[in-house]
């Protein structure tokens, strides 16, 4: 739903990587993205074709990485991937018995690289 | 400046040779950086900024005046409303005499630290102890982009049902806070409270919980004390 803002400040940073790096034509950008945000592949990639369109990175490629969710257990501290699913587990895999978790992975918005000519 | 170490060649077809940049960038990272700029700037002023998020229609502007009623005498409070059109929700709390402004956001879902801030001005915010933005009625984009608020609340009204934090658990793990509205509609509702809290601490272990009916008054002033003990707190802090 909040694509656009996003994608704005994306398209800003990918432009100062791509002038300071003296690129005539981004390829293709990699996202890790963390799976507890909401943000659609498909529209990412429409709202980045529109921002960008007339700068280096017109007709980009955004390729992106789902960084899984991950959990740390308030009893024992062991932290462990859990899907979308799974969310909120049930126990802890470790100590079984405690049922309280705090988020610690799942949220990111990372631009890891990109590729150009 | 031409950034060698960060850049490989990593192909080539007949004409073209693509290079590889390491980027490492956060794409919110502007927006965190205002966000912990504006709460500097509110910590000199003193003002405790607090973020109200929740589902359209669960009763965050009949809460806010209740607490703001609460408050009359302990707190100076401002509220800013974010609502994509119309300024009903402003209204009501004007006319109830309480400082209020209405940020349209235009079709913006959520409110970031700039908005926030902007907002935060035009209220004359630093004479204030408390402001409240009463931000956009979405479980969604709120969670994810930092206001600059001292703490975050979430406000449930319990005929949303209970299982409410395994479908957002993004918004339900970030907040200090959850009120439980409409808590005078218990009893005709399938909401279960324990079944709820179960929920909620599965994401968020101990975060703390307010029952509350902004019909009856009944929780409100537990969550007015609350307030006034983080309000104080942080701005003894501010004086030490």
């Amino acid at each position: 739903m909040h694509e656009l803002p996003v994608v704005k400040n994306l398209v800003e940073i990918v432009l100062q990587h791509a002038e300071m790096n003296r690129a005539e034509r981004v390829v293709s950008i990699t996202l890790e993205i963390g799976e507890l945000s909401d943000l659609e592949d498909e529209w990412m990639q429409k709202y980045f074709n529109f921002v960008s369109r007339g700068t280096v990175a017109e007709e980009a490629e955004l390729v992106i990485h789902r960084c899984p969710v991950v959990v740390q257990c308030s009893e024992c501290n062991r932290r462990f991937e859990v899907s979308l699913e799974e969310l909120p587990p049930d126990k802890c895999p470790a100590c079984s018995n405690c049922e309280k978790f705090n988020v610690v992975k799942g949220k990111e918005f990372y631009i890891r690289e990109m590729k150009v000519i | 400046m031409y950034e060698k170490e960060n850049e490989k060649s990593i192909g080539k077809n007949s004409r073209e040779e693509f290079r590889l940049i390491e980027v490492k960038e956060d794409i919110l990272a502007d927006n965190k950086s205002e966000a912990q700029n504006l709460r500097n700037r509110l910590k000199q002023a003193g003002t405790y900024l607090l973020n109200l998020m929740s589902s359209p229609g669960s009763g965050k502007t009949s809460l806010i005046l209740q607490l703001v009623e609460n408050l009359r005498g302990d707190l100076k409070t401002g509220v800013i409303e974010a609502d994509i059109d119309s300024s009903v929700d402003t209204e009501r709390l004007t006319g109830a005499g309480i400082k209020a402004l209405q940020l349209r956001t235009g079709g913006l879902c959520h409110i970031d630290a700039v908005m926030a801030a902007r907002g935060l001005e035009a209220l004359e915010a630093e004479l204030l102890d408390l402001a409240i933005i009463e931000n956009i009625g979405n479980l969604v984009c709120p969670a994810e982009f930092d206001t600059g608020a001292f703490k975050n609340a979430v406000i449930l009204s319990v005929t949303e049902g209970d299982d409410k934090p395994r479908k957002y658990p993004l918004v339900f793990s970030i907040c200090d806070l959850v009120l439980i509205n409409k808590i005078d509609l218990l009893d005709y509702t399938d909401f279960e409270l324990p079944r709820f809290k179960e929920n909620l601490f599965k994401v968020n272990p101990g975060v703390e919980c307010f029952e509350v009916s902004a019909r009856t008054g009944q929780g409100i002033q537990e969550w007015s004390s609350w307030i006034k003990k983080e309000v104080w707190d942080f701005q003894q802090g501010k004086a030490q």
